[in-house]
This record gives C-alpha cells, structure tokens and sequence, in this order.
C-alpha cells in the first residue's frame, strides 16, 4: 500500500471525509487513482474498524483484516468502475461481507465461526445501505480501546495509527523511525492482548471517562511531537506525522465537543503546526521563535485555534494542562512582532500551568518568561535555583536557556561553558547545528 | 481456537483470575489492632464482591513459607521447601472473577484491599472449546 500520507491538513468538517478526494479522483492528473484510494480509505478506517469491531464482539483484529480486504477490493475496482457515490457506506458493506465470507469458510470447519457470522450480521443488518449521514460514528469506543492503560505505551501508539488513523505498517514505522519489523510486532501483541484480556471497545463509563481521556491525549500529542521534534527522518515526513495527529485530535474533539481537553490539545497542535514553516531557515537551519518570520506562519491554522483556545479555557474552571499550554502559545501567535509579546500574560499563564503540571520543564519555561519580562537576572535566578535542585542536570534545554540568559548579560565565559554543556546532550541535528553557532559567539 | 473462543465470550463475559501479591514480613509485623482493621476490610470486600455477582469466590493462601515445590525428575517427584521463586511480593491469595470487560475487573482489582502497599494481578482465564 505505502502510500503517501496528507501533505496539509485538509480544514473541512470534523471528521468527515476529505471531500476533495472524491473530485480528485476524476481529474487523472490530479492525483493516481491508487492515491485516491489510499486516502479515502484513511479517512473512513477507524469508523468502519468500530462498527465492525463491535459487531465482532470486541475482534479488532478480524475487523481491521475485514477493512484491509475491502480496500485491496478497492483498489481492483475503484479506478475501474469509478469511486461510488457512498464510499463510506461502500467500505462498509464490503467489508461486512468479506468479514462474513471469511467466517464461513472458517465456519466448515467450527460451528463457533458460523455463530459469530451470524451475530455479525445481526449486528450490522438495520445499517443503512446508501444514507452516509445515518453510519453511525463508534469511533471513539476504538479510540478508548487503543489508548487503554493496561497497554503499553509502546503498544497504543501504532495501535492506534493503524486502527483509528488507518495508516499501514510501513507508514507507522516511517512516522515512529521504528524497523518495519519491530511495528508489526507489536501490532500483532497489542491486538491479541485488546481480544484477550477482554479491554472493551467503548467508551469508559463517566467516572473513568476523564483518566481515561488523558491517556488518549497523552497519545495523541506524543504522535504530534514525533512529528514535531523528530530527531531524523525527512521534513515532509515529520509534517505529515503532525497533520496526522491533528487529523485524529480533530476526531477525538468532534466526538466529545464538551470536553475542554480535547479542544485545548488541537489549538496547541495547530498553533504550533501553524509555525512550521518559520522554524526552519533557507539552510534548514533552527529559527528560534523570537527570530522566525512570523508572515510565513499559518493565519488559517491560528484563526482556527484561537476559539478553540477560549473554548477550552472556559469549559472547565481551572483549565486543564493542554488548555493552558494553548493559550501560551495563543498569546505569541497573536502578537504581531517578538518584541510585542505579553510576557506578563505568559508569567501568569505558566503560574497556573505549574499548579495543573507542578513539573521541572515547566518551572523551567516560567523562568525564561520571567527573564523576558523582568530582565535576565530575575529569569537566571529561577534557572539556577532549578538547576541546584538537580532534576533537569540532563536536559540539554535547561543548559540552553541558561547560557542565553548569561550572554545577555555579557558573561561570556560563563555563557560558553553553559553552550558546551547544552551541545554535549542535544541530540537533535539542528538543535546541535544552532548551539555549536552560539558556542563559538561567545568565544 | 483461543482466538474465537475470546470474542463471543466477551459478549456473555470474560474470567479472570485476581492474584493477590503483598509483602509477607509486613502482615507479620502488623499489632493487633493493624491485623483487625485488615481483616475487616477483606470482610467487606469479600461481601461486596459476592454481592455484585462478580464473584464464584476465592480464598487466602498460607504464607510462602508453608510452601512446597514439586518438580518431576525422570519418573520420581522432587519435593522442594519454598516456592517457586523468592520475589519482593509474594502470593496470598486469589478470587475469580465472572465480570463484562477488563474495566469490570479493574474496578475489582482496585477496590481489592491488597491494591494498597500491595499488587493485585489480572489474568484472563483461557477458554478451551468442549468437545
């Protein structure tokens, strides 16, 4: 299959289909039928995978093999026969079939197999053959079955690119810089300990729904930063990892609108997405944010964020974690130079975000706001009190934020050591690229 | 066989064994009044459980130190002193579970006493097909 993922994150309805897929595939030099397929099938996955999950007793294996031959169907006969009208209802019922089909073969053999095909189709009988609109949408029952906590987080994360986000094997090992090899492995085990262990795919009752939700957002934004900070890999690649945690993040909060955490991760994914062509320089080189162009960031992708960031502030009182998070970088992206930042918003912004999330990296990002709003002494004074605590010794940032605040202050000597230091843990390339520079400013 | 068995059992139900793990030399230690206290909220737990219908029953083994070990050596039993292997926490003693889902047995295992300063473990029990 392999093909390629989204190159931009389509901003059409929620977790509709994109419906520039169905023109595109009339228009030959547009894009290849298979593409057409591709991305149409990535679209209606997850939806089709949990209706027939569900109609499988909980099988996502079965179902996902079910979907997987509606598509190679697909394939043979789409660009043939052209795209049905329905194509969600399509995949659907092809793959009902192909999944009752198999269990009768396998029925001549155990009466057992015969007994589910009939409850499958008992359970999917009163779907509707042509109305897409009346599918009903089980998605987020998978959702909560691919990010449950008895899963290893090793585990959720492909689970659930390829049985929510229909991604292929390949496409997961790519996006998580894993041997194809070691992806289907843990595929493999995931879905034989969600069958096993009896891990329900449904929603978690209403007292659990809130835990639960954190571990489903943990994942997501995990997705969206191994496409954000990857560490290799090419930049299209990485793009296309974030467009595709976004593109799950839009289906989480279209299916749960009244949570305000859901709301509060996609504005954080979308303003930080929005940057992505201002992060990097001609030469590929790392464009801090104070320094980035902020013409080439994506209007579009904030003017979405910025009620979703107001949604997800007001929804719950006191916000959560990613609202927060949101509404930090909401304050940048509305500023129309570096120099007009409201840095004493982002102060109080990080003071509440340190009682949600009292960890280190926090600490540490409230004390360069307080350095850019009452000067670098005031911010060195946090960072080395921090720094005495010990926690963050490793962290390259920390040692970072460290030597500018002492460059600012012209203490060169104390600044190249803390350069040296940061240099000897970052790992990233370009990270490494723009500390080797700054290292040598201070000699 | 495994395979098929699991998904239309999920639908009337899932077993699990619960395993209860703690650390033996703590129970030792505990006063009176401590192993009192315990003891009452096994007793409740135990009610609940049974009263839910979650529960056929289960019971609470003798420390480790009462165990014995069998192995076969070419046709003779080879009886050890101990368990099977020293760990930090030892069995102490299971229930069975008859519940929906995993997230019924959770909720068991969580509110299972033993979940304080101790581990509860769930196991699914492997269904075979008769006949």
């Amino acid at each position: 299959v392999g093909a390629p993922l989204p190159r931009r994150e389509g901003r059409h309805g929620r977790a509709a289909p994109d419906p520039g897929v169905r023109a595109g595939l009339n228009a030959p030099f547009r894009t290849s039928a298979a593409d057409a397929v591709a991305r149409c099938f990535r679209a209606e996955f997850g939806r089709a995978v949990a209706i027939l999950a569900r109609g499988l007793g909980g099988d996502v294996d079965r179902a996902e093999e079910a979907v997987q031959d509606a598509y190679a169907v697909a394939l043979d006969r789409w660009p043939r026969d052209g795209v049905p009208s329905t194509p969600a209802a399509w995949i659907l019922t092809t793959a009902k079939r192909r999944a009752i089909d198999r269990l009768r073969r396998e029925a001549a053999l155990r009466e057992k197999q015969s007994q589910l095909a009939r409850e499958l189709e008992e359970a999917v009988r009163d779907l509707p053959g042509e109305d897409e609109e009346m599918i009903p949408d089980e998605r987020l029952g998978l959702v909560f079955a691919c990010c449950h906590p008895a899963l290893a987080v090793e585990a959720q994360v492909p689970l659930t690119l390829r049985l929510v986000g229909g991604l292929t094997v390949p496409e997961i090992a790519r996006a998580l810089l894993l041997p194809e090899a070691t992806v289907k492995q843990r595929l493999v085990r995931a879905k034989k300990k969600v069958r096993l262990s009896g891990i329900p795919v449904a929603e978690p009752p209403p007292d659990a729904l809130e835990d639960r939700l954190g571990v489903v957002l943990a994942v997501l934004y995990l997705v969206f930063n191994e496409g954000y900070a990857a560490t290799g890999g090419d930049a299209l690649v990485r793009d296309d990892v974030a467009a595709e945690a976004i593109r799950l993040t839009r289906v989480v909060h279209g299916l749960l609108p009244n949570e305000p955490e859901p709301a509060g991760l996609l504005a954080l994914m979308l303003l930080h997405h929005a940057r992505r062509d201002a992060r990097a320089g001609a030469d590929g080189e790392l464009v801090l944010l104070e320094a980035q162009d902020r013409s080439r960031w994506d209007r579009g992708m904030i003017d979405e964020a910025l009620p979703l960031v107001d949604q997800a502030l007001t929804l719950r009182r006191p916000p959560g974690s990613y609202a927060l998070q949101a509404a930090i970088a909401a304050v940048h992206a509305q500023a129309p130079r570096a120099a007009a930042t409201d840095w004493r918003q982002i102060v109080l912004l990080y003071d509440e975000l340190g009682r949600v999330l009292p960890t280190p990296v926090v600490r540490l990002n409230r004390a360069v706001a307080v350095a850019m709003a009452d000067g670098p002494a005031a911010g060195l004074a946090l960072i080395d009190a921090l720094a005495d605590g010990g926690a963050l010794d490793d962290y390259h940032l920390l040692h970072a934020a460290r030597a500018d605040l002492l460059r600012r202050q012209d203490r060169m000597a104390e600044a190249a050591a803390a350069y040296a230091r940061a240099l000897e843990l970052a790992t990233n390339a370009a990270e490494r690229r723009f500390l080797a520079r700054r290292l040598e400013e201070c000699g | 066989m495994a395979a098929t068995g699991a998904a239309t059992t999920q639908e009337v139900g899932m077993r699990y064994l619960l395993l209860i793990y703690g650390d033996e030399s703590r129970f030792a230690q505990m006063s009176e009044a401590e192993t009192q206290a315990d003891m009452g909220q096994w007793f409740e737990y135990d009610a609940a459980i049974k009263a839910a219908g979650a529960s056929p029953g289960g019971e609470a083994l003798q420390p480790t130190a009462t165990a014995t070990s069998v192995r076969d050596d070419n046709g003779d039993p080879l009886v050890t002193d101990g368990p099977f292997a020293e760990t930090r926490e030892q069995l102490a003693g299971y229930y069975m579970l008859d519940v929906e889902n995993l997230d019924e047995a959770i909720k068991w295992a969580h509110r299972c006493p033993a979940a304080k300063g101790g581990t509860v473990e769930l196991r699914p029990i492997q269904e075979f097909e008769q006949g």
